[in-house]
């Protein structure tokens, strides 16, 4: 086939294969739900205020956050670094210890998941 | 991260998806052969995109990220179609995809030529349609169609050259 041809050839087919604008709809949900994931992170960090920090069940989660950037596994991670904080606290020294412990153990799990992605 | 550093991710990744949401959406469109599906897959691309953005960020050196998005959509669409082989109630057979793509009326006008190619395009091998997919729906060059598909450039330049010729073939034969 000619260059010519050839040339025509690759014409037709980028017509053929015209690019496909997405429907608004999907626009619309996926932009949503990629804004709800980027407002739960700044939530997170927002919430993250002295006075809550006095209770410790509050600590886990803006620690998460800060851990491991709020991403789609953030929840899995504080399940699992909740599900394990009566044991730290329970072997904790002082309320500074926990926080180690609790900061330690958020590290680790984010790791993991890390790792598993 | 800094809540700084996570704003700007952020930003840089709206950034991402706004200059491809049209690409990932062609490319699972001609991929999957119908809107429902393709919805899916370009959601469930940038669900995972998105989880994974900082390392592929940083990992890219620069480079742009638009292969890593198409490598992405090429994974869930292989899955799609293997999830769905094992199930025998809603079969899907990969020769037909391209038939669902477009009817005639809506996108060739009449046009004998194209229409051709269309129906050529669903007789390609697999990897060879990808590969025309990524040049002519999303204008991606060589180097990025490589990047994508975990090939070498020049493994890909005779890639498409070979989908170029067994396609005109294709349609020329009477």
């Amino acid at each position: 086939m000619s260059e010519m041809a050839h040339t025509d050839f690759e014409q037709m087919l980028r017509m053929a294969l015209a690019p496909i604008d997405p429907p608004d709809d999907l626009k619309t949900r996926l932009e949503f739900t990629l804004q709800e994931l980027t407002d739960a992170a700044v939530d997170e960090l927002e919430g993250w205020e002295l006075g809550a920090m006095r209770d410790p069940r509050n600590w886990v989660r803006p620690v998460v956050a800060t851990a491991v950037g709020a991403t789609a596994g953030t929840a899995l991670v504080i399940i699992r670094v909740r599900a394990q904080q009566k044991k730290r606290a329970a072997a904790a020294r002082n309320p500074l210890d926990l926080v180690q412990r609790t900061l330690r153990a958020a590290a680790g799990e984010a790791r993991k998941l890390a790792r598993r992605d | 991260m800094e809540p700084q550093d996570k704003a700007r991710l952020d930003r840089e990744f709206s950034e991402l998806y706004r200059s491809h949401l049209r690409d990932v959406y062609s490319y699972a469109y001609y991929r999957v052969g119908n809107h429902h599906d393709a919805e899916d897959l370009t959601e469930q691309t940038f669900l995972q995109a998105y989880r994974h953005f900082e390392r592929a960020q940083a990992e890219s050196h620069g480079r742009p990220l638009r292969p890593w998005l198409i490598r992405i959509a090429h994974n869930l669409a292989a899955n799609l179609y293997r999830d769905r082989s094992r199930r025998p109630q809603t079969p899907i057979d990969a020769t037909t995809v391209l038939s669902a793509m477009h009817t005639t009326e809506d996108l060739v006008e009449g046009r004998d030529e194209l229409a051709r190619i269309i129906a050529g395009i669903k007789h390609l091998p697999e990897e060879r349609r990808e590969a025309l997919i990524m040049r002519f729906a999303l204008g991606m060059d060589n180097r990025e169609i490589a990047r994508a598909m975990g090939k070498t450039d020049g493994a890909t330049k005779v890639l498409l050259h070979r989908a170029i010729k067994q396609l005109q073939e294709i349609v020329t034969v009477p």
